[in-house]
C-alpha cells in the first residue's frame, strides 16, 4: 500500500514461517535431550543457553522480521543490548570483587 | 486535526509510529526482564547450592508449553500474513488458534503453578522457588495480557479492517511483535529455570 | 487570521480539562499537579527542620494539628522523622521535579519546538498523566497507612525496607504506577521527536532543549523497568514471603527473622541504582535544556558550541547506564570493581563540563537582558557548578568512604538539583509562561522571587557542606546533638533551617504572580522574547492542534545577531530573503 519501495513479497514470508517453525520445534526437542544427556555443568549450560539464543535469534529474525528492518529500529536494540548485558554483567563483576569480611 | 505518520510511514524513518512505539515498548519489557534474569543470575551464584529444576519442576509439561508457543507465533505471523493477502477470515482463523494456544498455555501453567502447592511448594520456600514464580508469573501476566489485545483483534477491533485496513494490519503486526516477545521470554525462561 | 475550515466540535468541560489528548492540557495537567506536589515535599522538609533545628522541642500551633502517631503534644516521633524524610526524596524526585521537567515542560514545549500539531499518540499521553496522579495519589495517602508513610529513604534500602510497616507497601505500588506514567511518557517523546519533526527540521535543527528531552526519554525508557523489576521483587519479598533482599541469619531486635534468607541486599542496590543514576540526568538534562534556551535568547547570540553540546548530551545519556555502582563503594565493593566506576565516573563529568562551559562561554561578549527568566538560567550556571564540582569527592573511593552518608553528600545533590534544576525549571516558566497564557509573569515580583530564593538556598545547601565535612550523618533525627564531632557545626542547623522557612516565604510572589498573571498579566504578541524556535511561530496560547499552517524550517535554532538583517533575530521558519 504505502510502502513504496518496501514492498513484501507475502508468499516468501510464509514459507520462511514453516521452515523456522520446524527449526524452533527441533531445537526445543534438542535442549530437552541435552538436558535428559546429563552433561558436565558448565558443558550444559553452555548447550543450554547455546541452543536458546538461536530459538530466541530465530523468532527476532523471522518472525518479528529482524532480518529486513529500518536502521532506526536496529539502533534502539544495539543500545537496549548494550545496556542490558550491563545490567547483567556489572553486578556479576562486583560480587567477584567482594571485600570478604 | 491529524496525526502525520499513524499509518502512512514517514519517508525519511521509513517507519510510522506505531511500529516506532511498540520496538520503544518491547525494549522497556527486555530491560524488565533483563533485571529479573540479572537477579536470578546475581542470586545462583551468589547462593552455597542450588537445586536443578527436575527436582521440583515437570520437565516435559513445560517442554509441551514451550512448543504450544512457539506455534502460536506461527499462527500469529500466519494471520498477519493472510491480511496482507486481503483473507479476513483466514486471518480470523489463525488469530482464534493464537489465542487458543495462549490458553493452552495457561491452563497448562495454571496445573504446573496448582501442582507445586499441592506439594507445599511455594514462593518462600527457597529462593529458586521464589525465582521461579516471580519470572513466570511475570510472563504469565503478559501472555494474557497479550491474549486480550488478540481477542480485541479477532473481535470488535476488526471492525476497522473496512475503514482502513492499513492500520488494522499495523495493529495487528504490533500485537504480533509483542507476542513474539512473550514467546522469545519463554524460550529463555524454559532452560534456565528447568534445564539448567 | 487564516479561516479556520477545519470542523470544531465542541468538548465537554470533561473532555476539554481532565480527559483531554491535547498534548498542551496535559503539559498544564502535569505542572499544576507537579507544582502542588513540589510544594506539599517542601513542606514535609520544611517540618524537618524544624527537628532539626530545636530536637525535641514542641511545635507551635502546626505540632498539635499532626496527631499523637506522629507529634504527640507537638514534639516529633523519630518514626515520623523517617517517614518525612523518605517521602521529602520520594515526592520531590518521582512526583515534582521529574513531572515538571518532563510531563510539563516536555509536553507543552516539544511538539511545539518541532512543529507538531499534538504527540505521536494522544490517548497514551492522557493515560500518562492519569497513571501519575494515581502514583502521586497512592504516595499521599500512605501517610494514613497502619504505621504510616515508607520510612527506610527514598532509596528503600533492604533488609530495613522488607521488614517496614505497610507504608512500604504503599510506596511499592506508587511507584509502579508512576514507572508506568514514565514509560509511556518515554515511548511518547521518543516517537513524536523522531516522526513528527516539521520539513526542514532535521536532527541537527533541533532546539537544544529537544535534544535533552530525548536522552532524557531514553534514560526513562531503559533505566526505569529495572527499578519496575526490583520493585516487583520487593512486593514478593513483602507480600509472598520470598527472601530475594533477605540475607541469611537475620536477626531483629533479638529475635531470629521467620525467613528462609539466602537473599542479596546489594541486589536491590544494584538494580535501584541502575534506574536512579540515569535519573539523576533525567533531573537536570531537562533543565539544561531550558536554560540553553533562555541563554541563547537573552544574550542574543547563538549558542557557543551548539553541535558539541548535542553529541556531549549523547555520551552522558549513554555513559550515564554504566556509572551506577559509585555509590555503593563501601558494600565491601573491591578495588578492581571500585577502578571501574571511578573511572567511568570521571569520564561522564566530561560531558557536563563540555555543556556547562558552552553556556558559559556563550555569554562572551553578548548584550545579555537581564530579565527573570535569564536571573534564574544565570543562576544555574554556578549552582549546577558548585553541585557538580562537589559530585568529584563521591566518584572517588578514597575520598567517598569518609563523606558517604554525610550531609555533605545532601548538599552536593541539592546543589545540583534545588538550585541548579528547580531554578532552571522556574527560568522555563517565566519563559514560556507568555505562550501557555498569552500574558507575561510581573517582572518585578519575579525579581522579587529571584533574589530572596537565591539568597536563601545558598544559605541551606552550603552549611550543609561544611556539616558534612564535620563528619555529620545524613540521617540523624536529633541533627546531631549527641555527637562529640558534630558540636562546632551544630549551630548550623538553626542557619539553614530559618533559610528553608524565609525561602519558603520567598515563594510567596511567586505564587502570587502565577495566578494573578493569569488573568492580569500584560497582554503580549505571538513572539514576545523576539526568539526564533518554532514555539514562537504559533499564537499565543497555542489552539488545538498548535499552528495555522504547518511550518517549515529553514534553518538552526539560535540565528541571533546575523550581520545585515534588518532585525537581530531570524526565526526557524522564515523563509530566507531573496
Amino acid at each position: 500500500m504505502s510502502h513504496g519501495a518496501h514492498e513484501i513479497d507475502v508468499d516468501k514470508h510464509v514459507r520462511s514461517y514453516i521452515g523456522v517453525l520446524l527449526a524452533l520445534l527441533a531445537l526445543t526437542v534438542l535442549t530437552v535431550y541435552a538436558w535428559y544427556l546429563q552433561l558436565p555443568k558448565v558443558l550444559g549450560t553452555v548447550v543450554g543457553l547455546i541452543i536458546a539464543c538461536v530459538k530466541g535469534s530465530l523468532v527476532a529474525m523471522f518472525f518479528m522480521h529482524l532480518i529486513d528492518e529500518r536502521k532506526l529500529i536496529y539502533w534502539v536494540l544495539v543500545f537496549t543490548v548494550v545496556f542490558f548485558i550491563a545490567l547483567l554483567l556489572l553486578p556479576l563483576f562486583g560480587l567477584s570483587d567482594q571485600v570478604q569480611i | 486535526m491529524e496525526i502525520p505518520y499513524t499509518v502512512e510511514t514517514r519517508p525519511d524513518t521509513g517507519l510510522n509510529n506505531v511500529k516506532i512505539g511498540i520496538w520503544l515498548f518491547l525494549a522497556s519489557e527486555v530491560m524488565l526482564f533483563g533485571s529479573l534474569f540479572a537477579s536470578y543470575i546475581l542470586l545462583r551464584i551468589g547462593s552455597p547450592a542450588w537445586p536443578a529444576g527436575e527436582d521440583y519442576l515437570d520437565i516435559p509439561l513445560a517442554a509441551v508449553n514451550t512448543a504450544v508457543l512457539i506455534i502460536s507465533s506461527v499462527t500469529m505471523v500466519m494471520g498477519w500474513a493472510s491480511l496482507m493477502r486481503k483473507k479476513l477470515n483466514t486471518y480470523r482463523l489463525y488469530m482464534g488458534a493464537t489465542i487458543l494456544c495462549g490458553l493452552i498455555f495457561m491452563v497448562i501453567k495454571y496445573f504446573e503453578y496448582s501442582d507445586k502447592f499441592h506439594h507445599g511448594y511455594y514462593p518462600s520456600t527457597n529462593t529458586f522457588l521464589a525465582i521461579y514464580f516471580t519470572m513466570t508469573g511475570l510472563h504469565a501476566a503478559h501472555v494474557l495480557g497479550g491474549s486480550a489485545v488478540n481477542a480485541y483483534l479477532l473481535g470488535p477491533g476488526t471492525k476497522l479492517w473496512k475503514k482502513n485496513p492499513q492500520m488494522f494490519i499495523n495493529r495487528v503486526e504490533s500485537a504480533g511483535l509483542f507476542w513474539h516477545l512473550v514467546d522469545l521470554i519463554w524460550i529463555f525462561l524454559f532452560p534456565v529455570l528447568y534445564l539448567l | 487570521m487564516a479561516e479556520q475550515h477545519e470542523h470544531h466540535e465542541e468538548l465537554s468541560f470533561l473532555r476539554k480539562y481532565v480527559f483531554s489528548t491535547d498534548h498542551k492540557v496535559i503539559g498544564i495537567q502535569y505542572a499544576i499537579t507537579a507544582l502542588i506536589f513540589l510544594f506539599f515535599g517542601f513542606c514535609l522538609m520544611l517540618l524537618m527542620r524544624w527537628q532539626l533545628a530545636y530536637p525535641e522541642q514542641a511545635l507551635p500551633i502546626i505540632g498539635s494539628l499532626l496527631g499523637e502517631t506522629r507529634m504527640p503534644g507537638g514534639v516529633m516521633l523519630p518514626d515520623f522523622y523517617n517517614q518525612l524524610g523518605a517521602m521529602h526524596g520520594t515526592i520531590m524526585v518521582f512526583m515534582g521535579v521529574v513531572p515538571l521537567a518532563v510531563g510539563a515542560f516536555g509536553n507543552f514545549v516539544v511538539p511545539l519546538q518541532i512543529g507538531a500539531p499534538d504527540m505521536a499518540f494522544p490517548r497514551l499521553n492522557m493515560a500518562s498523566y492519569h497513571f501519575f496522579w494515581a502514583g502521586g495519589l497512592v504516595m499521599v495517602l500512605s501517610f494514613f497507612a497502619p504505621g504510616g508513610a515508607a520510612s527506610s529513604g527514598w532509596t528503600s534500602y533492604p533488609p530495613l525496607a522488607d521488614i517496614a510497616t505497610t507504608g512500604q507497601t504503599w510506596w511499592l505500588i506508587g511507584m509502579v504506577l508512576l514507572i508506568t506514567s514514565s514509560l509511556f511518557g518515554a515511548i511518547n517523546f521518543i516517537t513524536t521527536i523522531i516522526q513528527l519533526r516539521a520539513p526542514g527540521l532535521t536532527f541537527f535543527r533541533l532546539p537544544f532543549f529537544v535534544w535533552s528531552q530525548f536522552v532524557t526519554a531514553f534514560l526513562l525508557l531503559l533505566a526505569f523497568p529495572p527499578l519496575e523489576g526490583a520493585g516487583i521483587l520487593q512486593l514478593m519479598d513483602r507480600l509472598a514471603g520470598t527472601s530475594f533482599f533477605l540475607p541469611s541469619g537475620l536477626v531483629i531486635s533479638g529475635q531470629p527473622l521467620a525467613a528462609t534468607g539466602g537473599g542479596s541486599p546489594i541486589l536491590w542496590q544494584h538494580l535501584f541504582w541502575f534506574l536512579a543514576h540515569p535519573e539523576v540526568y533525567v533531573l537536570i538534562l531537562p533543565a539544561m535544556g531550558i536554560v540553553a534556551e533562555v541563554v541563547a535568547n537573552n544574550t542574543r547570540k547563538p549558542l557557543w558550541g551548539y553541535r558539541s553540546m548535542v553529541y556531549a548530551v549523547l555520551f552522558l545519556g549513554f555513559c550515564s547506564f554504566v556509572v551506577w555502582a559509585h555509590h555503593m563503594y563501601i558494600t565491601g565493593m573491591g578495588t578492581v570493581v571500585a577502578a571501574f566506576f571511578q573511572a567511568t565516573t570521571m569520564i561522564i563529568s566530561i560531558p557536563s563540563v563540555v555543556i556547562l562551559t558552552a553556556l558559559l562561554l556563550s555569554l562572551w561578549g553578548g548584550s545579555i537582558r537581564f530579565n527573570t527568566p535569564m536571573l534564574f538560567a544565570l543562576a544555574f550556571l554556578p549552582m549546577f557548578g558548585i553541585g557538580g564540582l562537589t559530585g568529584l569527592p563521591l566518584g572517588l573511593t578514597t575520598t567517598d568512604i569518609p563523606l558517604h552518608d554525610t550531609y555533605y553528600v545532601i548538599g552536593h545533590f541539592h546543589y545540583v538539583v534545588a538550585p541548579g534544576t528547580i531554578f532552571g525549571l522556574f527560568a522555563g516558566i517565566y519563559y514560556w509562561f507568555p505562550k501557555v497564557t498569552g500574558r507575561r509573569m510581573s517582572e518585578f515580583l519575579g525579581k522579587l522571587h529571584f533574589w530572596p530564593s537565591f539568597i536563601f538556598m545558598n544559605g541551606i545547601f552550603f552549611p550543609m557542606l561544611i556539616q558534612g565535612m564535620a563528619g555529620v550523618s545524613r540521617r540523624l533525627y536529633d541533627g546531631g546533638t549527641i555527637y562529640a564531632h558534630a558540636q562546632d557545626v551544630l549551630p548550623l542547623n538553626a542557619m539553614m533551617s530559618w533559610s528553608a522557612w524565609l525561602l519558603a516565604l520567598a515563594q510567596i510572589p511567586f505564587i502570587i504572580n502565577f495566578f494573578v498573571s493569569i488573568r492580569k498579566g500584560k497582554e503580549v504578541s505571538d513572539n514576545p522574547w523576539q526568539a526564533t524556535t518554532l514555539e514562537w511561530a504559533a499564537p499565543s496560547p497555542p489552539p488545538h492542534g498548535n499552528f495555522e499552517t504547518l511550518p517549515t524550517v529553514y534553518r538552526g535554532p539560535y540565528e541571533y545577531s546575523i550581520p545585515d538583517q534588518d532585525t537581530d533575530y531570524l526565526p526557524q521558519h522564515q523563509p530566507a530573503e531573496a
